[in-house]
């Protein structure tokens, strides 16, 4: 065994690249269940935009385009989901399971001429002073622009729900429809905005792994990412920057655990590879053993009773 | 009267909804500063005329003139931005967010943060109702809640405020000063719509009464001139049947309750502490209290839902108190929470099957695992008969029936199963008053013959009217059991916990 092959500033600037996924999805389906919906289709949505990203890049051959279009294809997957709780009354953990089987099926179509293919590359962002720095530049600032993307989202988000009059307005709609109906509030224009931000996040995320992270289009590729996502939410407590410490968390152990795999650390694979499962969902159930409670309306149904 | 002393004026009003008309061409006129009491049943469409001014619920025909300029508010915001305020009856407040960010969603264009705090402090303390913008609503109790609501509209500068059964959650002594801070609104020249079904407040408080029956305006009225009676009938359309009972001295003790503390589970509920009273057979004990002050936890802990060491509820000299639901039931001590769909009755299921549910014990219902429907649905019919449930049958759902006749339904399936302990919260919460009456008279009966009731409610003339002895649940303490008899407004006030830190307004 040799751990001195480990690099910790790879393994640092590696483990951000990993946790962006995560990170993206995880930030739109914290704002959708803010809202009070519980959207379960983050995978299908992950997935449809992973090729809707993908197949864009690929013909304009511009990444920043593929992005652009794999919110789209997040965000209009998502509007059938919203389409079916909001407008239909459907169960939301039905519609949720089924977005997701419909989203894998959708892209493995959409993605039959594309597999074999490779992307065109997205730029990492080179600034010729800092990230020439020992250490900290290629920490800081050696990164595609996805990775910035995904942390500001966070601090955009945190404002939003923090500070601004529609962040209280749709937390208010997650915390009671009937109150929030009452006071005259749009509740499902907020909810179906809100489950849009998270398609498009979700889209997002699912792009960054067929573009950047693979990258190249396989069915299925993006793996379950979207159930960390929303489990990531859960044990976040519904707090942005929780979010991100366990993206982070989870991407770091994965990372490492392949590491210490290549390395030969005399422990059976499997117990590495469940180890960033473990330590996430540990790490966050501790944290979340504070005060702090899901929207009280999760997951409810809104009927606008006359 | 001229045209310029009417603030807001009604013509023809008209709202029908598939199968019911809730309102059938209501016309009224509200004068500037005036306080109009808006009276009636149950389902009258007292709830439904409001929600038009406030733009809720569009009419199907009719005009509003307000201010001398027609008055058509397509949504709350546009009637809020005319100069109408609402309070609700159950209240459109947030728990988990705190009082400044709840009146901020309310207003039409709140300042920043910081200032409305401000400002909610001083409009808080001028109308005596003191508030701290930092706290989490969830943990309020229910008169301070009102309170939010109705800082939340004087901050707007209302011309006319609405308010929807707003003493139903006060003491008396948070009712007084309520009427303080309204009176002191309405010298100002804002006019106050009342809507209440507590007729002697209506007495002290309003100048004029508009009474609707079934949709339809029956009658006004001057409250100070006419007497309560005299308006209970304008609302029924008949006269009314007070329930009656024969002195009778009380039996043995059935279910004593020694010490009792447990904590709530729920995250905003209130934990019982040190409760300790017994009640004898013949005799109605009844519990007074504002919501949110311990009801729903002791009926879960007579009735079984939660648990406590066994000592602390004896059941006829048996320790019962680690004996969930379906042991008690068996033993006679049975219950009916108030929540009707849902914590009673499942509204889904047919009447049969909710009779069922509860009877299954006491009514044989059940052998080694299977049921006797046939059974079951005679048990369901017999309820049906006995408490005149309106019906089409006994295999209709239980959400399909209205409030009142789901509560005789869950009440009478109680009733019939011979209980020799029955605990009842809210039994006629949202029940008409030909019902209500049935019900009480029923649990009188009960307890002629033998059975020790226990009435909780929020309804301090229900309490009075069926009550041999009372008491009152504050903050999940009991006071002192006393008899009912020749108690005063006054002192049942200061056992329900006084003002609850409420001030009269600076006038």
């Amino acid at each position: 065994m040799d751990l001195s092959a480990i690099n910790p500033v790879l393994l640092i600037a590696s483990l951000m690249v990993a946790a962006t996924p995560i990170l993206l999805a995880g930030i739109g389906e914290l704002v959708t269940e803010r809202a009070g919906v519980l959207n379960l289709g983050v995978e299908g949505m992950m997935i449809t935009g992973a090729i809707c990203g993908f197949a864009a890049a690929v013909i304009t051959g511009s990444p920043l385009l593929g992005f652009v279009a794999a919110a789209l294809g997040g965000a209009m997957l998502s509007l059938l989901f919203a389409f079916l709780t909001q407008y239909a009354l459907a169960n939301q953990v039905a519609s949720g399971l089924a977005l997701t089987l419909f989203g894998l099926g959708l892209s493995a179509l959409l993605g039959q001429g594309y597999v074999g293919i490779k992307p065109p590359a997205t730029p990492r962002i080179d600034i010729p002073f800092l990230t020439d720095l020992p250490v900290v530049g290629r920490i800081l600032f050696g990164h595609d622009l996805m990775v910035y993307f995904g942390i500001a989202l966070v601090a955009a988000v945190w404002a939003f729900l923090r500070y601004s009059r529609a962040g209280l307005i749709l937390r208010a709609v997650g915390e009671s429809h009937d109150a929030a109906h009452a006071l005259g509030y749009k509740v499902r224009r907020v909810r179906v905005l809100a489950i849009m931000f998270g398609g498009a996040c979700a889209g997002l995320g699912g792009a960054y792994v067929s573009l950047i992270r693979v990258p190249q289009w396989t069915e299925g590729m993006t793996a379950g990412a979207g159930w960390i996502a929303l489990a990531l939410v859960v044990f976040a407590s519904w707090k942005p920057w929780r979010v991100l410490l366990g993206a982070y968390l989870f991407g770091g152990v994965t990372v490492l655990q392949l590491n210490l795999q290549a390395a030969g650390l005399a422990i059976p694979v499997e117990y590495l590879s469940m180890s960033p499962y473990l330590i996430t969902i540990l790490v966050l159930v501790i944290m979340s053993a504070d005060k702090s409670r899901a929207p009280a309306a999760l997951g409810r149904i809104f009927h606008a009773a006359q | 009267m001229t045209e310029t002393d009417i603030l807001l004026s009604i013509r023809g009003l008209t709202k029908a909804y598939p199968g019911v008309v809730a309102n059938d061409g209501v016309s009224l006129d509200i004068l500037r500063g005036e306080v109009h009491a808006l009276l009636g049943e149950n389902g009258a469409g007292k709830s439904t005329l409001v929600k038009m001014i406030y733009g809720l619920v569009k009419p199907d025909s009719g005009e509003m003139v307000l201010n001398g300029a027609p008055f058509a508010p397509a949504e709350p915001q546009a009637a809020r931005a005319s100069g109408v305020a609402m309070v609700f009856q159950h209240f459109s407040l947030f728990d988990a967010l705190n009082v400044a960010e709840n009146i901020a969603l309310g207003m039409a264009d709140p300042p920043k943060m910081r200032d409305l705090a401000q400002r909610i402090r001083e409009v808080s303390e001028q109308y005596g109702l003191p508030l701290d913008p930092d706290r989490l609503v969830g943990n309020l109790s229910a008169g301070e809640r009102q309170r939010v609501e109705i800082v939340r509209c004087l901050l707007q500068d209302p011309k006319l405020l609405i308010m929807d059964e707003p003493t139903s959650v006060l003491t008396p002594q948070e009712v007084e000063i309520l009427f303080a801070t309204l009176r002191k609104l309405s010298a100002e020249g804002t006019s106050i719509l009342y809507i209440s079904h507590k007729l002697e407040e209506i007495r002290t408080l309003c100048d004029e009464a508009t009474i609707l029956r079934l949709g339809k305006k029956v009658a006004t009225c001057v409250p100070r001139d006419t007497t309560a009676r005299d308006m209970a009938e304008l609302m029924v359309g008949a006269e009314l049947h007070v329930p009656e009972r024969a002195g009778k001295l009380p039996g043995p003790v059935r279910l004593a309750v020694n010490r009792l503390n447990i904590a709530s589970p729920a995250q905003f509920g209130t934990s019982l502490k040190d409760i300790d009273f017994e009640v004898r057979g013949g005799e109605v004990l009844g519990l007074a209290g504002v919501a949110g002050n311990g009801q729903d936890e002791l009926l879960a802990a007579l009735s079984g839902e939660m648990l406590s060491s066994a000592e602390m509820v004896s059941f006829d000299g048996r320790e019962i108190g680690n004996l969930g639901p379906t042991a008690r039931r068996r033993m006679g001590l049975l219950s009916a929470p108030e929540e009707r769909l849902g914590h009673a009755a499942a509204p889904d299921m047919s009447l049969t099957e909710n009779a069922l549910l509860t009877g299954v014990e006491r009514e044989g219902l059940e052998r080694h695992g299977f049921l006797y429907w046939g059974k079951a649905r005679d048990f369901a019919e017999a309820i049906i008969k006995r408490f005149d449930v309106r019906t089409p049958g006994t295999e209709n759902a239980a959400r399909s029936l209205s409030g009142g006749n789901l509560q005789k339904f869950v009440i009478g399936r109680e009733v019939m199963q011979r209980p020799g302990v029955l605990v009842v919260n809210q039994p006629t919460w949202g029940v008409d008053a030909a019902a209500a009456a049935v019900i009480r008279q029923a649990l009188l009966d009960l307890a002629e013959g033998g059975t020790a009731v226990i009435v909780i409610s929020q309804d301090l003339d229900e309490l009075m009217e069926v009550s041999d002895r009372f008491a009152a649940l504050n903050e999940g303490r009991l006071s002192t059991v006393v008899p009912a008899k020749g108690l005063s407004v006054e002192q049942i006030g200061l056992m329900m916990g006084g003002a609850h830190g409420m001030e009269v307004a600076h006038v």
